[in-house]
């Protein structure tokens, strides 16, 4: 949490207020399809399951959205698609990409100088983090493809 | 069905930057409801069911709603219940609560204190935690994705979400609640940059800490309570995939699905409260609930002009129910949403009798 952005004040009626940090620092368990997916995106692969509608869901969807069976089946997209849709602020933007290979777009960062080098339909293509870890931050956002 | 009515009702005067805890907002707000039914002789001892809608990552405080029991008097033992979700839950589940048998009576109270921290990203933490919570996208960046998708769509234009602030600023002067009001033109509103493209400021509600309240009765109860009580005639609400990339961000499949079981379709409607913190969440709604051009829409002003996180969509209610009871309109919806991008939606119907 950003509490650092705020200062400690005292208000007209003499009430204190001040930053306070708090956090939720516990291990979770993930279960079977989100840890396959994020061990992939440790070793720079990005893997979808299908849906009962044999649509490919990236990230995997772990039950089908509409008849909620377990989807089983799992499919290797590109690392690499088109923009559906995308907002910017400041200096970062966000978009829904959907990968080469996916029915469903992913949410994930949009990184560019500044808006004018963005519009719906664009490709872009994953940036890696340097040191990929077994998380969804593995990418550190997608910038125009080459 | 039992017949459930909205028999009196009470709004904080909404604010920027409160220093109230949960129990110094509420407070108020309790004592002016059952201010409104003393003359009644109806106190606190005539309520057989409390529910209650807050949420405590807001407040930063682990059960920060467990304090607001004290506002209400737990002693001696009361019914009560809390969901973490806007007050407008809570009125669902105590109005089947009633319906059950359990109860006659029930107050719903509903409190914000948005102000506390960095809500724009708190409210990230309603995603899934690991694929889009981890990625900590704003509320308003995702309203905003969703924003384009009806530019690009086509089923939205810029002008009409400029539309929907005048039309709300210029309501919002009557209602003491607002926060932001006044006389704009489009085109004012259209020379302004771009805050979260395709965003400006006026597309976006400003937060609020706030706080409500209402009683509802069943039958004979709510008619000696209320010379015209506000009778809810149909109340659902249903919810999309947490996926978002899932949806059709430019349409509300479950606020269509929840308007059409409450029965919005079977009289006419005077006025609707959509609970809209984003301009374009109107244009949306006002498809998926099937609401013409006769319809007055957030004759408050709406949320767009002050939006107290999880009090926003009760106040909806507040608003027609308000209006059936002083007389101004004979039948309203309120809706109130939750979750990313109108994810889930609950419609009431509201009316005369």
């Amino acid at each position: 949490m950003s509490a650092t952005e705020h200062q400690a004040t005292i208000a007209a009626d003499g009430s204190f207020t001040a930053p306070f940090e708090l956090a939720y620092p516990y291990d979770r368990t993930i279960g079977p399809v989100l840890s396959r997916f994020f061990r992939g995106l440790a070793e720079r692969r990005i893997e979808g399951t299908i849906g009962s509608d044999g649509k490919v869901y990236v990230p995997p969807a772990e039950f089908d959205p509409v008849t909620g069976s377990a989807c089983t089946e799992w499919v290797s997209v590109a690392d690499e698609g088109v923009v559906k849709t995308w907002t910017w602020h400041g200096h970062s933007g966000w978009a829904l990409v959907l990968l080469d290979g996916a029915d469903i777009p992913m949410l994930h960062r949009l990184l560019a100088h500044s808006s004018d080098e963005l519009s719906t339909g664009m490709r872009v293509v994953a940036q890696w983090a340097d040191d990929p870890t077994a998380s969804i931050n593995a990418i550190d956002g997608f910038v125009a493809a080459p | 069905m039992r017949d459930v009515a909205i028999v009196a009702t009470s709004q904080a005067r909404n604010t920027t930057d409160s220093t109230l805890t949960t129990p110094e907002l509420l407070m108020p707000v309790l004592a002016d409801l059952f201010a409104s039914l003393e003359s009644l002789g109806v106190s606190r001892s005539d309520i057989d069911f409390w529910c209650h809608g807050s949420c405590d990552y807001l407040t930063g405080q682990p059960f920060s709603f467990v304090s607001a029991v004290d506002v209400i008097g737990a002693w001696p033992p009361i019914s009560e219940s809390h969901v973490e979700a806007d007050g407008a839950f809570a009125l669902y589940e105590a109005w089947v609560k009633i319906q059950t048998g359990e109860a006659d009576t029930a107050v719903v109270f509903s409190n914000g204190k948005s102000s506390s921290g960095p809500v724009d990203r708190i409210m990230a933490l309603q995603h899934d935690p690991y694929v889009e919570a981890s990625l900590w996208p704003t509320m308003t960046a995702t309203a905003a994705l969703s924003a384009r998708a009806c530019l690009d769509r086509g089923v939205i234009t810029e002008q009409q979400m400029a539309d929907v602030a005048v039309r709300s600023r210029a309501d919002a002067i009557a209602n003491p609640n607002a926060l932001v009001r006044g006389i704009h033109t489009v085109d004012e509103f259209l020379a302004e940059p771009l805050v979260h493209a395709p965003l400006r400021e006026h597309d976006i509600a400003p937060i609020a800490d706030g706080a409500n309240a209402l009683v509802l009765a069943a039958g004979d109860v709510a008619r000696a309570w209320s010379p015209r009580p506000a009778w809810i005639s149909g109340i659902d609400h249903r919810i999309d995939t947490q996926r978002l990339g899932a949806r059709d961000l430019s349409v509300a499949s479950s606020a269509t699905i929840a308007a059409q079981k409450a029965g919005v379709d079977q009289g006419h409607i005077d006025a609707a409260e959509l609970h809209a913190p984003f301009t374009h969440n109107e244009l949306i709604l006002r498809r998926a609930l099937g609401l013409d051009d006769n319809v007055a829409i957030n004759p408050s002003g709406g949320a767009l002009c002050a939006n107290p996180q999880m009090a926003a969509g009760l106040a909806r209610v507040i608003e027609i129910a308000n209006r059936v009871t002083s007389g101004s309109i004979d039948r309203g919806v309120a809706h109130a949403t939750s979750g990313p991008c109108l994810q889930q939606n609950l419609v009431a119907v509201i009316e005369n009798r």
